[in-house]
């Protein structure tokens, strides 16, 4: 007989006093998980695990959280994050062309990473600076009134570092 | 006044991203070095409203409103204007005016401000600037001075409806819970701000979140609640630390927890945040999602009101509705019910964006008209083009005209001219501006976000979109409109919620109103505003082009070929539509069409 091979867990003591902290909440699952991908920038296949063992309810409920909601991320996205704004003001202004722009640049689309690991490319939903449209942010920092020209020196101000 | 001036500075997410704490450090760093930290007071605010001009400076008591201010400008504002007392002309928001006082901007003199009150007043990290404003005396009145049956009499007289959108009446939607027998009842705030081009409920958040606070109290002594939850999306880190600091501040206070103000009254506030989810703004589908399952909507009645957050009477309401509901205390219904139009009374606080001048938050009263919103508090549209259309109530709205620009504004005209007010985006539209494109847009929005539990919804969505992308491409045909209009009636008749019940809003508004513009796209195959790729091209006028070859240095993929002083050619295969030589060409050569 083969014991099984017991996954080392994932959760940092942290987010156990978190999950702790929020045990006998009622609906604080979606709250455990903004905690989870806090820490992880996505929510890892053992983290999910984790946490319906600590919160006691099946794993098949945590992912239909999760695919539901836009928010959660499933696979680790670049490690630096470039978000550019498709709200409709945005959009008016050409946020579609700066995400072509991207793409031509980094050579994947839309929600892929980067061979190398270093960029991710999300369309969000309105981040509310409209008056600056179009708008993007690299790992949360805001670019406003950008034209397809800034993108390369926006992008090479991040590149390796 | 203990100081002599008080420099407020903008702290909302817009003028935050334009380096407004660079600024703020700045000048913090200026006034200890001039030596003058103890004569002017640094204070940062919540949003001023005009973002296109942030970050904004704002120095009392003589109101100099200085705009577009950088941390490079901290020096000067601080050795001029409060070592020698002269103002700082280059950045005054009207350099002819040099006396003109804040509210004397255009900008501002035909808002009235009741929800955006201690925005760009007060600074929101403390609680004793609220107070200082009559922040919770509205609570103690209720607490100490009326019954709940007269806060909700006031409510009623008031007039107020809630501002998510609907304008149900509030005061109808408390008593219902009031009403209702239970021992655990609940307040919910929507702060789950999703229409894109929306940003007035961020902006209360950030800059007044005790007003929040305040009114969610008065809900819970009114209908009986002890606990509230504020709903809002995890994509505002500013606006969720600004309301976590506010209801530890209250909470120390004693003006949320147990036994507040010394009564028997207990109600607290917790925080629980979105996930990006469009359909979350449904109160059904709100209170799911609260309850930390995946966020679908549920067929009313019941209505949450009667069984709502775990089958308890829950009131939901939403952040602007909320801000305006201590005001309403301490005023008076009659003074509230004397702002408006006769079936919508009080203000509305609109996100003015898009092709316009003075992009920003804009707070007046029902009853403006688009016209004033738009060249006098907007100032235009940008680049002396042509208005074409403002669009309110976001993916579930419409358009508004040029017929409509006197048509004052409440919930019953917008719905009258197959538009609605929704949460308050209003995204103006100028000549370039192609409807389909903006239709599709909204549809794929609304593709996106249909959570897929009812078909008419989930697969009606799909349908119209695939069909307005057709007409993108220059492939519609007659039918398709029929069955366009067809798939709208049945997704407003079948549709579970108001999400799919209103996704067709966008299409039937655009074809009734630009019907010849679905039909240049059907029958001519072509767009006239030049927006849809497929139906474009760009091409050189020979006998204009001269040769200077700034066309093809520009061209991103490099299909503009020709020789220094000879006409050149674009390669149709190749060209990727970007318009970069249009816009490079200083003769007019090259035609887009």
């Amino acid at each position: 007989m083969t014991a099984s091979v017991e996954k080392e867990k994932l959760l940092t003591p942290e987010i156990e006093a978190f999950i702790e902290k929020w045990q006998d909440k009622p609906g604080n699952l979606i709250m455990v998980l903004h905690r989870v991908q806090e820490e992880f920038g996505y929510i890892p296949r053992q983290a999910a695990f984790d946490v319906a063992a600590a919160l006691d309810i099946p794993v098949a409920k945590i992912y239909g959280v999760i695919t539901f909601y836009h928010f959660f991320k499933l696979s680790k996205p670049g490690r630096n994050q470039i978000a550019v704004c498709m709200g409709t003001a945005c959009y008016l202004k050409g946020g579609q062309d700066l995400i072509d722009e991207c793409e031509r640049r980094l050579g994947v689309g839309l929600n892929t990473v980067t061979e190398d690991g270093e960029f991710s490319v999300e369309a969000v939903r309105c981040i509310g600076c409209c008056g600056l449209a179009p708008v993007l942010t690299v790992n949360g920092e805001v670019f406003g009134d950008v034209g397809t020209k800034q993108m390369d020196a926006i992008i090479d101000q991040f590149e390796g570092k | 006044m203990a100081y002599k001036n008080y420099i407020l500075v903008c702290a909302g997410t817009a003028c935050e991203s334009s380096k407004g704490i660079a600024l703020y450090k700045e000048l913090e760093k200026e006034l200890a070095a001039q030596g003058v930290d103890a004569e002017a007071q640094l204070v940062k605010t919540g949003c001023f409203g005009f973002c296109e001009q942030g970050p904004i400076v704002k120095i009392l008591p003589d109101e100099s409103f200085y705009v577009k201010v950088g941390p490079e400008h901290a020096k000067e504002i601080v050795s001029e204007h409060i070592v020698k007392g002269r103002k700082v002309e280059a950045l005054l928001y009207d350099k002819e005016q040099q006396d003109q006082k804040a509210d004397e901007i255009d900008f501002y003199q035909k808002q009235q401000r009741i929800v955006l009150r201690n925005c760009g007043v007060i600074n929101p990290e403390y609680i004793d600037e609220y107070i200082a404003r009559d922040g919770y005396a509205a609570l103690e009145k209720v607490l100490f001075e009326m019954t709940p049956d007269k806060v909700i009499e006031e409510l009623k007289d008031s007039g107020l409806r809630g501002r998510g959108g609907a304008g149900f009446p509030t005061g109808l939607k408390w008593s219902f819970t009031k009403n209702t027998d239970s021992e655990q009842k609940y307040i919910v705030c929507n702060a789950d701000e999703g229409d894109p081009g929306a940003y007035m409920d961020r902006s209360t958040a950030e800059g007044d979140p005790h007003s929040i606070l305040e009114a969610m109290a008065i809900a819970g002594h009114t209908v009986g609640a002890n606990q509230g939850y504020i709903y809002i999306r995890a994509e505002y880190p500013l606006a969720i630390e600004r309301l976590n600091n506010a209801i530890d501040q209250a909470r120390e206070y004693g003006l949320l927890g147990d036994n507040i103000l010394g009564t028997d009254f207990s109600f607290d506030i917790e925080l629980r945040l979105g996930a990006g989810a469009f359909v979350c703004g449904e109160e059904t589908a709100l209170l799911a999602s609260i309850e930390g399952k995946r966020g679908m909507p549920i067929p009313r009645p019941p209505f949450p009101a009667v069984k709502g957050l775990w089958g308890k009477p829950t009131v939901t309401n939403n952040v602007e509705t909320y801000a305006n509901i201590p005001m309403i205390i301490l005023k008076g219904s009659a003074w509230f019910s004397s702002i408006g139009t006769a079936s919508t009374k009080g203000t509305k606080v609109f996100a003015l964006t898009g092709k316009i001048n003075n992009s920003g938050l804009i707070e007046v009263p029902m009853g403006t008209t688009l016209r004033e919103i738009i060249y006098d508090i907007g100032g235009g549209i940008s680049g002396g083009k042509k208005f074409k259309a403002a669009q309110t109530g976001g993916p579930s709205g419409g358009v508004l005209t040029e017929e409509f620009l006197d048509t004052p504004i409440d919930y019953e005209s917008l719905q009258s001219i197959g538009s609605m007010m929704g949460s308050g985006g209003m995204i103006v539209m100028d000549e370039d501006d192609c409807m389909i494109d903006v239709t599709k847009f909204y549809l794929e929005f609304s593709v996106d976000e249909s959570c897929g539990k009812c078909a008419p919804c989930r697969i009606g969505s799909r349908t119209c979109y695939n069909i307005l992308d057709k007409f993108s491409k220059g492939q519609g045909t007659m039918e398709d409109i029929d069955s366009l209009k067809e798939l709208a009636q049945a997704m407003r008749k079948a549709s579970l919620c108001g999400l799919g019940q209103c996704t067709p809003n966008p299409i039937m508004s655009t074809l009734n109103y630009f019907e010849d513009e679905y039909m240049a796209h059907i029958k001519d195959k072509c767009c006239p505003a030049g927006k849809c790729k497929d139906l474009l091209a760009y091409t050189v006028v020979e006998d204009k082009c001269i040769g200077c070859t700034a066309c093809a240095r520009v061209c991103p993929v490099n299909c503009i070929s020709g020789e220094v002083k000879g006409v050149h050619l674009i390669d149709q295969d190749q060209c990727i539509k970007c318009g970069q030589c249009f816009d490079k060409c200083k003769f007019d050569a090259i035609l887009k069409g």
